[in-house]
C-alpha cells in the first residue's frame, strides 16, 4: 500500500494503483478520455499528463503506478498548459455538430474544453472529413468525424466480448475506427460501446434523436430481463412528452456494481424496456362478463374478487405468482394465502424455449427475482398443487378460483390447447400484471399492476444479492404495486397482518426480514446502492 | 582535413566482389569464425566484449547495445526473442539494403551471437515491404546456413539452438519503431507499445526481446573476431566502430560510404562523396536521416558519432546525409517532409496524429501561395508544444525539421508569405 502525496495531500491507495485512480482517492480530477478501469492502459489520448516531483516534464498519469513517496500535481501551470494543447489537438478535426449531436450534454469534449480548454481556435485549413451516420450494427452508429480515436470500443470488443469487430484503420489524421470485413457489430453486449465513448462517436440507434439529454430524469434501479439482476439506472423523459412518441423511458443505462456486472448490460437487458409504455398496458381494472370486458374502478374491483375468494373453497383456489414480482409482493401474497388457507401456489412456469445463457452476464432464467420466490417459500404446500398441477385441476373443474400474476401462459412450454382448457375450465379466472396478452384476455378479472420502473422494491438475484430498485415514473392510470393491491385484499377481507396496513414497500421488506431466516438481519435502507446478500 | 583514423573497412569489406551474398565467398573471407569462438564463450562474456567495444545503436537512437542486451532479466525461464530491425524507412537512408543485399551472412552470424549473449533459440528478422531483393538474398543465405549447420538445432555441435523467422512488413514507416515493429511482428496494427514494460521484459509476444538494427548486430562477429579494444580504437570516445553513412542529394557521388565515427560531415560531403555537383553551395545538410534537423554550411565540422551532430542541435540518427544545394528551396522541403510524417503517422497518439496534418496543411499552404503570417509561428508553437508527449519517438523526430527548417530560414518562408493575398 504506497503513500504518496498529490497535491499535497497523502493518500494511500491499493499496489498497483495507477495515479488517475489515486488522484481520484485525493480528490482530484484528472481528466482523460483512452484511459478506462476495465480496459487495458493505451496512454493515447495525452490528455492525463501530471507533473511528478523530479520528472522533467509532465507524464500520462493512466500508465504510472503509484509509489511509494511519490509527489504528484495535477494542476500546475505546466500540466495546465499542457492540456489545453492537447484539447487544441484533439479538436482541430472535429467537427462542431454540437448543435445536432446526441451526446451533447454528455459529451467530454465538451465538457473538458469548458475545464481545460479555452483557447482562441488557431487551425483555419479545411478540417478531414470521415463517414458519417454509418450504422455498425443493430443498436450502433458511428460518426466517424467526431470520434478522437480513444481506441475505448475497439479494446472493449477485444477485451470484455472478445469479439473484435472493430479496429482503427488507415493513419494519421485520417484513422478512423470501422468494423473489420464481414462483421457487423452485433455482439449480445454491443450496446456499451455507446456508453463507454467519451464523445458522439458512437451514438444509440433507439434513442439519438429522440430527446434531449437534459430533458432526461434517473432513477436507480435494477435490469429485470434476467436472474443476474443487473444494476441499471432508468432514463426517462417527463418533460417532453412530446418528443419519443410519448415513451417516458428513454433509456436503460448500466449503473457500476463491482460484484454484479460492473459497467456493463447486454442489449437484450439494455433494450427490452418498450413493454414499459407499450399500447398493451393495462391501466384500469376490468369485469369481463362473456366476451364483454368493462373498466371499472379498483372499488369494484376489489369487493368482486373478495367475493370470490371468500365463495371459494381455499384448496379450490390457485395462486400462479411470478418471479418477475419483487420479494415484498411475493412476501404479501404469501402472507394471503396462508390467511386464506390456499396452499396451491407456485410460480414456476416452464419458458417454451430455453433462455440462451453465457459466461459473462446472461443467465437462461429470464425472471429478476426467482431466487427470491424459492427463499419466500413460494411454493405449493404438502400435498398441494404446483403450476401444471392448477392448470390440470382447472381442466379438470377441481380448481374454480385461478390468479394468474403476470405470466403469458401462451409463451410457456405447456401446450396452447391445454392452457386454454384451463382458463376456460376455472370458474373465475384473476389476471393481475403490467401487460394485456392471452391470459388476460380470458380472464374474468384483469387486474393492473405498476411495472417495476413505477414503484420501489427489491429483487433477490441468481447468487442471492438483494437489490433495490427506485421509482423512476407514477404508473399509469389506475396501475398499482403488485404488493399493494394484495395487501388491499388482505385488508377488505379483514385480516389483521401487519402487512396488509404496509403504506410503504420498506415497511414490507422490513417485515419478511424479520420472518424469513435467508433475509435475517436485512434492512431496506441497510441494503444500499450496491445490494446485500441473503444467508446462504 | 584528412580522416583521423584508419579507412579500413569493416562492413563493406566484401561489397565488391562477386558473389559476396555467398556462404562459400563469406567463408573464404574469414567469416564464420566468430561463431565458433562466441560458442565456447559465456554469454555474459560476450555481452561484456559487445560492452566494452563501446558499439552503440546504429538505427538511429544509439543505444549502448551490451548494455540493452544487459537488461534481459537475469534467469528468466521465459523464452526470449532476438529481433532485428530491417525496417529501414528513414528517408535519406539505405545502408542496411546494401548490407543485407551484400553480406547477408555477417547478419547471420551476427545474430547467432547476439542470441547466445541474450539466450534467445528464435530471431525474428523484420524487413522493410519493400525490399524485394534483400529479402530474397538473406533468405537464401538462411536456407544455406540451415544446410550447414549454422542455425537450427545444435549449432556446430555447441548444443545451442537457434532458429531464423523472416518477416516481411507491409509498408509502413512506424513498424520501424522498435515497438511497432514488434506489434507488426505480432499480427497487430503496427502500433507502438506504450513503456513501460519495455521490450527487454516484455517485447515480442509478452517476452524478453532485444531488437537491434541490421548494421548493429553486423557489428558483433567483428567485435568477437578481433576485440573489444579494436573496434572501441576505431572509434570515438562516446562511439566505437565504423559506420555506414547513407550520402543522397546534391554531392558528385551519392552513395553508401563507410568511415569511422571520427570522420567529420565535411570530409564525407567534400572528400568522400566528391563535394557539391555541378560547382554549386551547399546550402545545407540533414545529418542523420530526415528526423534530424538541418544543419547550415558553417555546423558541418563535427564529428559524425553521437555527440557531433548533438552539439549543433541535430543528431546522428541514423547517418543518412541528405544534401541541399542553393537551389533547394527549404519551404519546398519543409513541405515535402511534413506530407511524409504526416502521412506515416500510426495515428495512436493524439498530438502526433493531429499536430502532422496541421502542420503538412500550413506548409503546403505557404507553397501554394496562400501563407498567412501567423502560420510560421503557429508551426512552431504546435511543433514545441507536441514534443515529449507521445508514445514513441516519431513526433519527436518529426519536430526536428519542422523546427530546424523555419529557424534556419526563416526568411525564405517569410518571402514566400510575404507574396501570398493572405498575409
Amino acid at each position: 500500500m504506497p503513500k504518496l502525496t498529490i497535491n499535497g495531500k497523502e493518500v494511500e491507495v491499493p499496489e498497483g494503483t495507477n495515479l488517475i485512480e489515486a488522484a481520484k482517492a485525493a480528490g482530484a480530477d484528472v481528466p482523460h478520455y483512452c484511459y478506462h478501469p476495465a480496459l487495458s492502459i493505451a496512454g493515447q489520448c495525452r490528455l492525463c499528463m501530471v507533473d511528478i516531483d523530479k520528472v522533467p516534464r509532465p507524464q500520462i498519469a493512466c500508465n504510472i503506478q503509484a509509489a511509494e513517496g511519490m509527489v504528484v500535481h495535477t494542476e500546475t501551470e505546466q500540466v495546465k498548459e499542457t492540456r489545453r494543447s492537447m484539447m487544441e489537438f484533439h479538436l482541430i478535426n472535429h467537427p462542431l455538430d454540437c448543435a445536432v449531436c446526441d451526446q451533447a450534454g454528455e459529451c467530454f469534449l465538451q465538457i473538458y474544453y469548458m475545464k481545460h480548454g479555452l483557447y482562441d481556435p488557431r487551425m483555419t485549413d479545411e478540417k478531414v472529413h470521415k463517414p458519417k451516420a454509418v450504422p455498425l450494427g443493430p443498436h450502433v452508429i458511428l460518426d466517424a468525424e467526431r470520434c478522437i480515436l480513444c481506441s475505448r470500443c475497439v479494446r472493449y470488443c477485444d477485451e470484455v466480448t472478445h469479439t473484435g469487430e472493430l479496429g482503427i484503420f488507415h493513419r494519421g489524421d485520417h484513422s478512423e475506427i470501422g468494423l473489420f470485413p464481414g462483421k457487423t457489430l452485433e455482439n449480445k453486449y454491443s450496446g456499451n460501446v455507446i456508453d463507454i465513448c467519451p464523445v458522439g462517436a458512437l451514438t444509440d440507434r433507439d434513442f439519438r434523436f429522440q430527446v434531449r439529454v437534459w430533458y432526461l430524469d434517473t432513477a436507480k434501479s435494477v435490469c429485470n430481463g434476467c436472474a443476474r439482476g443487473c444494476n441499471i439506472e432508468v432514463h426517462t423523459n417527463k418533460h417532453r412528452t412530446h418528443h419519443n412518441e410519448g415513451r417516458r423511458v428513454a433509456r436503460l443505462k448500466p449503473r457500476f456494481n463491482a460484484d454484479v456486472n460492473k459497467w456493463w448490460i447486454c442489449d437484450a437487458g439494455r433494450y427490452g424496456f418498450k413493454w414499459i409504455d407499450d399500447k398493451s398496458r393495462l391501466a384500469q381494472p376490468l369485469h369481463r362478463v362473456g366476451a364483454q370486458a368493462t373498466e371499472v374502478s379498483w372499488d369494484r374491483a376489489l369487493p368482486e374478487l373478495v367475493t370470490t375468494l371468500q365463495r371459494t373453497r381455499p384448496e379450490e383456489i390457485g395462486f400462479l405468482a411470478s418471479p418477475q414480482m419483487s420479494n415484498e409482493d411475493l412476501w404479501v401474497l404469501r402472507r394471503l394465502a396462508e390467511q386464506l388457507g390456499v396452499r396451491n401456489v407456485d410460480f414456476r412456469v416452464p419458458p417454451r424455449a430455453p433462455g440462451d445463457e453465457d459466461s459473462f452476464l446472461i443467465r437462461a432464467d429470464k425472471n429478476p427475482n426467482s431466487r427470491g420466490a424459492e427463499l419466500l417459500g413460494i411454493g405449493p404446500g404438502q400435498g398441494a398443487l404446483d403450476a401444471a398441477g392448477m392448470l390440470r385441476a382447472a381442466r379438470e373443474k377441481r380448481l374454480k378460483l385461478l390468479w394468474v400474476f403476470h405470466h403469458d401462459l401462451w409463451a410457456a412450454a405447456w401446450p396452447e390447447a391445454e392452457v386454454l382448457e384451463a382458463l376456460e375450465g376455472a370458474e373465475t379466472v384473476v389476471f393481475q400484471g403490467t401487460n394485456a396478452n392471452d391470459a388476460s384476455a380470458r380472464a374474468h378479472l384483469v387486474l393492473p399492476s405498476a411495472a417495476y420502473v413505477e414503484r420501489e422494491g427489491t429483487f433477490t438475484n441468481f447468487e442471492g444479492r438483494v437489490q433495490r430498485f427506485r421509482t423512476a415514473l407514477t404508473p399509469p392510470g389506475e396501475a398499482w404495486p403488485d404488493w399493494m393491491i394484495l395487501s388491499f385484499v388482505g385488508k377488505a377481507l379483514g385480516f389483521q397482518d401487519s402487512v396488509f396496513a404496509a403504506e410503504r414497500s420498506e415497511q414490507v421488506f422490513n417485515a419478511l426480514a424479520k420472518t424469513v431466516p435467508a433475509f435475517a438481519g436485512m434492512t431496506y435502507r441497510g441494503i444500499g446502492d450496491a445490494g446485500a446478500t441473503v444467508k446462504a | 582535413m584528412s580522416e583521423n583514423k584508419t579507412s579500413e573497412k569493416i562492413f563493406t569489406r566484401n561489397f565488391h566482389l562477386a558473389d559476396s551474398h555467398t556462404l562459400r565467398l563469406y567463408r573464404e573471407t574469414g567469416g564464420y569464425t566468430a561463431l565458433p569462438k562466441a560458442l565456447r564463450m559465456e554469454p555474459a562474456a560476450i555481452t561484456e566484449e559487445v560492452k566494452k567495444a563501446n558499439l552503440r545503436g546504429l538505427g538511429g537512437a544509439a543505444f549502448p547495445t551490451g548494455v540493452k542486451w544487459g537488461f534481459i532479466p537475469k534467469g528468466s525461464t521465459e523464452p526470449k526473442y532476438l529481433v532485428v530491425n530491417a525496417d529501414e524507412g528513414e528517408p535519406g537512408t539505405f545502408k542496411d539494403r546494401y548490407l543485407m543485399e551484400r553480406d547477408p551472412h555477417a547478419l547471420i552470424e551476427g545474430m547467432v551471437i547476439a542470441a547466445r549473449a541474450i539466450g534467445s533459440h528464435t530471431g525474428f528478422v523484420y524487413i522493410r515491404g519493400e525490399y524485394v531483393k534483400p529479402w530474397r538474398v538473406l533468405d537464401g543465405a538462411v536456407k544455406e546456413a540451415y544446410a550447414a549447420g549454422l542455425l537450427g538445432q545444435n549449432i556446430q555441435g555447441s548444443g545451442f539452438d537457434f532458429d531464423i523467422v523472416l518477416h516481411r512488413g507491409a509498408g509502413a514507416y512506424i513498424c520501424g519503431e522498435e515497438t511497432g515493429l514488434l506489434s507488426s511482428l505480432e499480427g497487430k496494427k503496427g502500433w507502438p507499445k506504450i513503456k513501460p514494460p519495455f521490450p527487454a521484459i516484455k517485447g515480442a509476444f509478452g517476452h524478453p526481446t532485444i531488437v537491434n538494427n541490421v548494421e548493429t548486430i553486423m557489428a558483433v562477429p567483428h567485435i568477437i573476431n578481433r576485440g573489444a579494444a579494436w573496434f572501441a580504437g576505431l572509434g570515438t570516445k562516446s562511439q566505437g566502430g565504423t559506420r555506414l553513412y547513407s550520402v543522397s542529394g546534391h554531392v558528385v557521388v551519392p552513395g553508401v560510404v563507410e568511415a569511422p565515427v571520427s570522420v567529420t560531415l565535411r570530409q564525407l560531403i567534400y572528400d568522400r562523396c566528391g563535394g557539391i555537383r555541378g560547382g554549386k553551395k551547399l546550402k545545407a545538410v540533414v545529418p542523420g536521416g530526415s528526423s534530424a534537423a538541418i544543419l547550415t554550411p558553417d555546423e558541418i565540422d563535427i564529428q559524425m558519432d553521437v555527440e557531433g551532430p548533438k552539439s549543433k542541435g541535430s543528431m546522428i540518427g541514423s547517418a543518412g546525409i541528405i544534401v541541399m544545394d542553393e537551389t533547394v528551396s527549404i519551404p519546398e522541403a519543409l513541405m515535402v517532409v511534413a506530407r511524409f510524417y504526416a502521412h506515416e503517422s500510426c495515428g495512436q497518439c493524439t498530438p502526433c496524429r493531429e499536430s502532422t496534418g496541421w502542420i503538412y496543411k500550413m506548409s503546403r499552404r505557404i507553397i501554394e501561395g496562400k501563407g498567412r503570417k501567423e502560420d510560421l509561428d503557429t508551426i512552431l508553437d504546435v511543433a514545441k508544444r507536441g514534443a515529449g508527449t507521445t508514445i514513441c519517438a516519431f513526433y519527436d523526430g518529426a519536430v526536428g525539421p519542422y523546427i530546424s527548417y523555419i529557424e534556419k530560414f526563416r526568411s525564405e518562408f517569410e518571402d514566400l508569405i510575404m507574396r501570398s493575398a493572405h498575409a
